[in-house]
């Protein structure tokens, strides 16, 4: 194919190619055809074999020998070939190529030529693609680009302004008094750009937020045109004039407006007008509608004007279109914990919302959901949640649980509704629920003394059904603990079911046989089996037989078990029945629960016996027994007290950091506007790991880490790698990078999110390694307390 | 910010890719097969915004065609929903057939639009000035 050819050629080639290698070969021809062009010295079709060049880039292929190429475009005076070069410059080039330097004297030159088009092309190039020192050395030539008069200029000029400031933040004081003067502007675009420019320069630099918080009237009195002007044709969408304009605006307000009571005050009478006269049938006025909302929310507002907010987003939710059901969902969870009477208005839209086919949209609303049960509506709200597990898709059923439990444990209204909760829970999702259930529900049956031998018939159904492996233990410790209420068969609640010993015996051996059963489940099974002894009268031989059998079992907790409860039976006979008496009511705070192996027991017990054989010492053993029966599934983090979520029963965990995290809940309540502090965490080598909470969610935290480095060597191969408690899910977004530049020149940050749904203290063990002047380091630091947030 | 920008057939091949922000030739693909993945997969009833790593991603379908914005987490999604609409207006009204045989002229459309990931200008008219006096330059 002859080189001069052009685009259109060659792409209609390539989208010919049936085969991938097909397509590979035509590609491979091409740039070597046009590597050979770019070799002669002047050739007419350059801007062409470029172009080229590029779309080949687009796709995936390697275009590096063409940066030389757009340098020597770049310089030609032909405008064709200078827009196909400054394009090539802004794919091929960033700040990392060496040829990009090379480019700068053509900008500059380029930036005050005296056709427009010209200017704007090199002003484009230098806001995608700039460096520090280009900027730097460009940065006069732009601010007096944004003084000139026409306004095609200077709406780029305003972006290329925002692309310096970021790049290089001193030069901000710079731009400061140009911002101002753009805002007085008529054209759309450069009142765009001048919006953008001041949200940068506000961002970076607080001073500035405090200069420009003198332009909020002049921001409202713009906002006012573009809202009461009639039907504009330059800028209108939908009805709505400039959209993007008015979005913007917003934002900036958000940002004025945020600590601030005057500015705030500006502000009321605009947002209420604004909120009442956007029409909200299409999308655009929706988009004005919610940008309102959030600032209207982060700003220091009177409270008629968060309600107003409140009843649009709850508008929202009523709109047929998904995607605005969705946003409103994710601001009404942001405002939840602060507002939270006037979300409850809307229980019912969103509890509706749980039924919608989008799995976002369930997402949200199963969230929300949770955040809005409390104890006047946990019946229904129980009702609306049981029903969309059993419906749910398998990836919100783990969450869900948890949540169902957590909710049922603060408003549960009689222990009767908890218990049959949670056992309506164990069937519909059993596999998804988490270890800590099986103690809970124990613990709370045994506080339940006159629903003994309810809860007794109903698990012996579940048992006997089998259907999941937390069910089947809970089954399993209950029959043991209270089979003569069964086998008595009364019952007031329920219908009393006709067993005898044998039927229990049966499905007791099932489970120790079946395939199915986890060893811990097995365990249940034979403590259970052999508490029955002291229970039942007839079949004690064929329990003696059961338990005999499992002497010889391969699984080491089993045989232990089996051999010491043979050991009851032979030689303790006579102490069988004290020991494997009734447990008492355990207590949640117990100091049991800590790392003790089932097998210490029964070994602590008999010892114990033989030295104080009182009722009293038994009582407390088979605590410990009953504690350390219990300690079959908690880890040593985690104990059972994880579950309640306020703050004053937190202060009851015997854990060392609770005062913290007590502190730490009681900061929640209250939503603070407060900066975000950060914390250091980590400080050695001349590496600082600085910590910082950016949101704080009702179920979990997002931080983000930042390192710097003050040592003159660049830091390689710098990674972060966090481990957190069991019931704590982590989630490592991508970090920034792996070099630490010398001497605090840059960091490297990476965000992290927490998802607590059962709101354990937080705790987090971070190892950083990296190699610093050609040694490898490691080193790990333990997290204990996580500072504040701000709402954001 | 507006941190990319695809534009994608329904096979998944791209037909338009731009970058606001630097990113490395090797990640970029795995991005957009990524990316590409996440939104072609998603049926007609499902929401136009997805979270994705720490982007959130607003798409699009025009007929064959996915328009795919990647954008930072503090941008407003439905005021990037109707930007979308207006460039494919834009295109509309400049392109009578077929697109993309005409690659660098939907490059200078969307640079006129979009600069450095802010929005510049969305009135159409004045987006397709400088193109219509290029094109009038091309010819004399």
């Amino acid at each position: 194919m002859s080189p001069s050819v052009r685009l259109q050629e060659m792409i209609r080639v390539i989208r010919s190619a049936r085969t991938q290698c097909e397509e590979r070969g035509v590609i491979q021809r091409e740039c070597a055809a046009i590597r050979a062009q770019f070799r002669q010295a002047d050739n007419v079709g350059r801007s062409h074999n470029l172009a080229k060049l590029l779309y080949v880039h687009m796709l995936g292929y390697p275009a590096h020998f063409g940066q030389m190429e757009c340098v020597r475009l770049i310089a030609s005076p032909r405008y064709s070939e200078k827009r196909v070069g400054y394009l090539g410059a802004m794919m091929l080039l960033d700040e990392k190529q060496d040829a990009s330097l090379l480019i700068t004297n053509s900008i500059k030159n380029d930036l005050s030529h005296s056709n427009q088009y010209v200017q704007s092309l090199a002003l484009c190039t230098l806001a995608c693609m700039g460096s520090a020192e280009m900027c730097r050395d460009l940065a006069p030539e732009i601010d007096r680009l944004l003084r000139t008069s026409n306004s095609y200029i200077k709406k780029k000029a305003a972006l290329c302004a925002v692309h310096i400031v970021r790049k290089v933040p001193e030069l901000g004081e710079l731009f400061t008094t140009a911002a101002h003067s753009l805002l007085s502007e008529k054209n759309h675009g450069v009142l765009h750009g001048a919006v953008v420019l001041i949200t940068e320069l506000c961002e970076q630099n607080p001073e500035s937020l405090a200069q420009f918080r003198k332009v909020v009237p002049e921001l409202v009195h713009i906002m006012k045109g573009l809202v009461m002007s009639g039907y504009s044709p330059e800028h209108n969408v939908a009805g709505i004039s400039d959209p993007f304009l008015q979005v913007r605006i917003l934002r900036l307000l958000r940002i004025l407006g945020r600590n601030n009571d005057t500015a705030s005050d500006a502000m009321n009478d605009l947002l209420a007008q604004v909120a009442t006269n956007t029409d909200s049938s299409k999308t655009a006025g929706s988009a004005v509608l919610y940008e309102t909302v959030l600032t209207i929310m982060d700003i220091k507002s009177e409270s008629g004007l968060r309600v107003l907010a409140v009843n649009i987003l709850g508008r929202f939710l009523l709109n047929n279109d998904r995607n605005i059901r969705y946003i409103s969902m994710m601001s009404l969870q942001k405002i939840v914990q602060t507002d939270h009477n006037a979300v409850q208005r809307h229980r019912g839209t969103i509890v509706d919302c749980l039924k919608d086919p989008d799995a976002s949209v369930k997402r949200r609303a199963l969230e929300l959901s949770l955040a809005l049960v409390s104890a006047v509506n946990i019946r229904s709200m129980m009702k609306e949640l049981l029903l969309f597990l059993s419906s749910c898709p398998p990836e919100l059923r783990a969450q869900a649980a948890s949540g169902i439990f957590s909710a049922a444990e603060r408003y549960a209204p009689s222990q009767r509704w908890h218990i049959d909760t949670i056992l309506h829970v164990l069937t519909t999702a059993g596999a998804d629920v988490r270890d800590e259930t099986v103690p809970n529900l124990i613990q709370l049956i045994t506080t339940a003394n006159e629903l003994h031998s309810y809860t007794v018939h109903k698990l012996y159904r579940a048992l006997v059904a089998d259907i999941s492996q937390s069910l089947v233990q809970v089954a399993c410790w209950c029959v043991g603990e209270y089979g003569d209420l069964l086998l008595r068969a009364e019952c007031d609640d329920t219908e009393p079911v006709q067993v005898t010993e044998d039927d229990v015996l049966d499905a007791l051996e099932t489970v120790l046989q079946s395939h199915m059963s986890s060893p811990a489940t097995r365990g249940f099974a034979l403590t259970a089996t052999m508490k029955l002894s002291t229970r039942i009268t007839h079949n004690v031989d064929r329990i003696r037989s059961i338990v005999s059998i499992y002497g010889s079992c391969i699984d080491l907790e089993l045989q232990q078990r089996a051999v010491e409860y043979n050991a009851l039976f032979k030689k303790y006979d006579h102490m069988r029945a004290a020991v494997l008496e009734r447990m008492p009511v355990i207590d949640k705070t117990s100091p049991g629960h800590s790392k003790g192996e089932m097998t210490a027991g029964p070994v602590q017990e008999r010892d114990q016996t033989q030295k104080q054989p009182a009722v009293e010492t038994v009582s407390q053993e088979s605590t410990n027994q009953a504690s350390n029966l219990l300690d079959l599934l908690s880890s040593s983090d985690d104990a059972p007290q994880s579950t309640p979520a306020q703050p004053h029963s937190l202060d009851a965990c015997p854990t060392s950091s609770s005062s913290p995290e007590g502190d730490l809940l009681d900061l929640l309540g209250g939503l603070d506007l407060m900066p975000a502090p950060s914390l250091t965490v980590y400080e050695k080598n001349g590496v600082t790991l600085r910590l910082q909470c950016d949101r704080q969610m009702d179920t979990g935290v997002s931080i983000t880490l930042s390192a710097s480095n003050s040592t003159d060597g660049d830091i390689t191969q710098f990674n972060l790698q966090a481990a957190v408690p069991k019931c704590v899910q982590l989630q490592m977004k991508a970090p920034s990078g792996d070099v630490l530049p010398a001497r605090a020149a840059g960091q490297l940050t990476q965000a992290i999110l927490l998802k607590n749904p059962n709101k354990v203290g937080l705790r987090m063990r971070v190892r950083v390694s990296y190699c610093s002047q050609g040694t490898n380091y490691q080193d790990t630091v333990q997290i204990d307390s996580f500072p504040s947030v701000a709402w954001q | 910010m507006i941190k990319f920008l695809l534009m994608v057939n329904k096979q998944g091949q791209i037909r338009l890719s731009k970058y606001y922000e630097h990113i490395d030739l090797a990640k970029r693909a795995s991005l957009e097969v990524d990316v590409i993945k996440g939104c072609l997969s998603r049926k007609k009833e499902e929401c136009s915004f997805v979270e994705y790593k720490d982007y959130k991603l607003v798409y699009r379908q025009y007929a064959s065609l996915f328009v795919m914005v990647g954008v930072s987490e503090n941008e407003n999604e439905l005021a990037v929903y109707e930007l979308v609409h207006n460039f494919v207006e834009v295109l509309d009204k400049y392109f009578s057939r077929v697109i993309m045989f005409n690659l660098e002229k939907v490059h200078v459309i969307l640079d006129e639009m979009i600069l450095n990931g802010h929005i510049v200008e969305t009135n159409k008219s004045r987006i397709l000035a400088p193109l219509l006096v290029l094109d009038k330059m091309a010819e004399s």
